[in-house]
């Protein structure tokens, strides 16, 4: 029995990562979620959002490095967000008033609005390999590690190894600024009570003197704002590859159904379940069952539910379970 | 000069007509009521007068002023109120956050506001950090009134308001809504219970398929035989 370094091994490869992941997914649906509540339809561009607010904040790095420009030990590109950030924003304002607000005019049933974020999401993407290429991209250039896994070791005189990377803590650490300042905004403020009201009832929100325009604009800078942050954060954390986003696209969906469509809170315990389920469901266990089990024992197996090449059927399992027994989610969501 | 004047309307939704030259009018500080039959035109009516409903024939005059080409949104500005049928709350809001979006185009100090609506409904004070969905029926509509009467409107139109509540509670929305005449506020109301819309109504208006049946003062319609045997079951 040694519980210390099977807590380590358990905190290092399943609790750590799976918690950063799980702030990346939270503010990706999070995005979704506020779109679905405000605009009625499920965004499915939201992936290739992220990919592009990435991108140009990859471009925004690129330039202040040029410039000699440095937060060190912290990675350029937190530096470089708010210009990512008002780019992405004044793509999608764009696309609202060139694409969405046509159909909105219209009346467009909701199904037809979500057909219409695929065709965006194409070209998105496609926007999005055009400026930055198809390429890998390494842009973190902060402290790599807080506590590495060799340094761990001579302290503590364990086993096993604990690494915790910079990028892991900047993720946490920003998500829970953001969604704090979200919903700050939501409950405190007049345009986010507006926002909040418009979601629950749009016709007595208009009786209400309320501009359906600006809520949808103000919206949309939401949303822009957080794709990018959460791409951004996930592009630290791994790397930047503008396929990976559009793969992200279904977990992050999942946390927000999970959650609850149209529920901010519901998102953010969607992503963590997501994270959660996904990174314990691919992750072999052997080690932390040898330390837990007798001296010098090791199970047989690697105790290991589903190879990491399956984790999207994590997301979709969870998901179509989710629909099937409380399609409401988890929090007081609309049903799809 | 009625205070509303809205006189000969004529329209529907799409082409046939549902309203064949039918006014309505309240004084100031008085309460009109709209009963008939299902299918009257009741609601549509109401509509008509909040500008819901585009008219091809009469207009609508508020304080002597012709609003028939306003929004619903620039008659709410005029000094216009209304309460829907259904859905007039915003349920995952708490009690007073639906009073604040209530008064979301006032610029100016709304507490007092507020606090007039609590002293109308003093339940709502007690429940004001409750989501509105979470309340009764009745609690429902006394914020759906307090959402309306956040703007100061000089008429206030419901639509319904006690639809679905038990008998008591209607006696008690009855009684707030001539609380809220008693301060100056015109009241222009659809109601099924016609019976005890009528003993409170200073004015009432019979329509049947969308045109005036009958026309007079609450009383007068409740002693009339014909109405009586009609629309109130004898």
């Amino acid at each position: 029995m040694d519980i210390l370094n099977a807590l380590v091994a358990l905190l290092n490869f399943v609790i750590i990562p799976a918690s950063s992941y799980g702030a990346q997914l939270a503010l990706g649906a999070l995005g979704v979620t506020l779109i679905y509540g405000i605009l009625r339809f499920s965004n499915f561009a939201h992936g290739d959002t992220m990919a592009f607010g990435t991108g140009v904040t990859i471009l925004g790095t690129w330039g202040l490095q040029a410039m000699g420009v440095s937060i060190a030990p912290l990675p350029t590109a937190l530096l470089a967000l708010p210009f990512g950030i008002a780019v992405t924003a004044l793509l999608v304002l764009g696309t609202d008033r060139a694409v969405y607000r046509f159909y909105r005019k219209k009346k467009s049933d909701p199904v037809i609005l979500v057909m219409v974020s695929v065709g965006v999401m194409f070209i998105m993407n496609g926007i999005t390999r055009f400026v930055i290429g198809v390429d890998e991209i390494q842009f973190d250039d902060g402290e790599r590690f807080l506590i590495s896994a060799k340094a761990f070791k001579e302290a503590t005189g364990l086993a096993e190894g604990l690494s915790l990377r910079s990028t892991q803590v900047i993720t946490v650490v920003t998500a829970v600024l953001v969604v704090w300042a979200l919903f700050w905004f939501l409950n405190s403020t007049r345009t986010g009570k507006s926002m909040r009201a418009f979601s629950d009832n749009e016709d007595l929100a208009l009786l209400s003197g309320i501009n359906p325009e600006r809520v949808v604009a103000v919206t949309w800078i939401i949303a822009a704002g957080l794709a990018t942050i959460a791409g951004t954060l996930y592009g630290l954390d791994k790397s930047f590859k503008a396929f990976n986003y559009f793969q992200l696209l279904l977990p992050i969906f999942a946390a927000a159904i999970v959650g609850g469509l149209g529920n901010p809170l519901g998102a953010i315990a969607g992503g963590f379940i997501i994270a959660f389920s996904e990174v314990s469901v691919t992750y072999a266990f052997k080690k932390v069952a040898g330390y837990l089990g007798p001296e010098g024992w090791q199970p047989d197996s690697m105790l290991q539910l589903l190879g990491t090449e399956y984790k999207f059927a994590v997301s979709f399992a969870i998901l179509i379970i989710v629909l099937l027994f409380k399609p409401t989610g988890l929090f007081k969501g609309k049903s799809v | 000069m009625s205070f509303l004047d809205a006189s000969g309307m004529t329209g529907g939704y799409g082409a046939a007509d549902i309203l064949h030259g039918c006014t309505l009018k309240v004084e100031k500080g008085q309460i009109a009521v709209i009963v008939g039959p299902n299918g009257a035109g009741k609601s549509t009516a109401m509509k008509a007068v909040f500008g819901m409903l585009r008219l091809r024939g009469g207009h609508v005059k508020l304080d002597g002023e012709d609003i028939t080409a306003l929004s619903p949104q620039e008659r709410v500005a005029k000094g216009m109120g209304f309460v829907p049928q259904t859905h007039n709350v915003f349920p995952s809001m708490s009690v007073e956050e639906n009073l604040e979006i209530g008064a979301f185009l006032r610029r100016d100090d709304f507490r007092p506001t507020i606090d007039m609506v609590y002293d109308l409904f003093p339940i709502l004070r007690q429940k004001r950090r409750q989501p509105a969905g979470e309340l009764s029926g009745g609690q429902r509509q006394q914020v759906a009134v307090g959402r309306a009467l956040m703007t100061q409107p000089k008429l206030l139109m419901l639509d319904e308001p006690t639809a679905g509540v038990s008998p008591i509670v209607m006696d008690e929305l009855f009684d707030r809504i001539i609380e809220v005449a008693r301060t100056g506020i015109s009241i222009l109301m659809v109601e099924q219970n016609a019976r005890q819309a009528l003993e409170i109504a200073d004015m009432g208006y019979v329509l049947v398929q969308g045109a005036n049946r009958y026309t007079d003062t609450g009383a007068a319609l409740m002693a009339d035989p014909d109405v009586r045997r009609t629309f109130l079951g004898g």
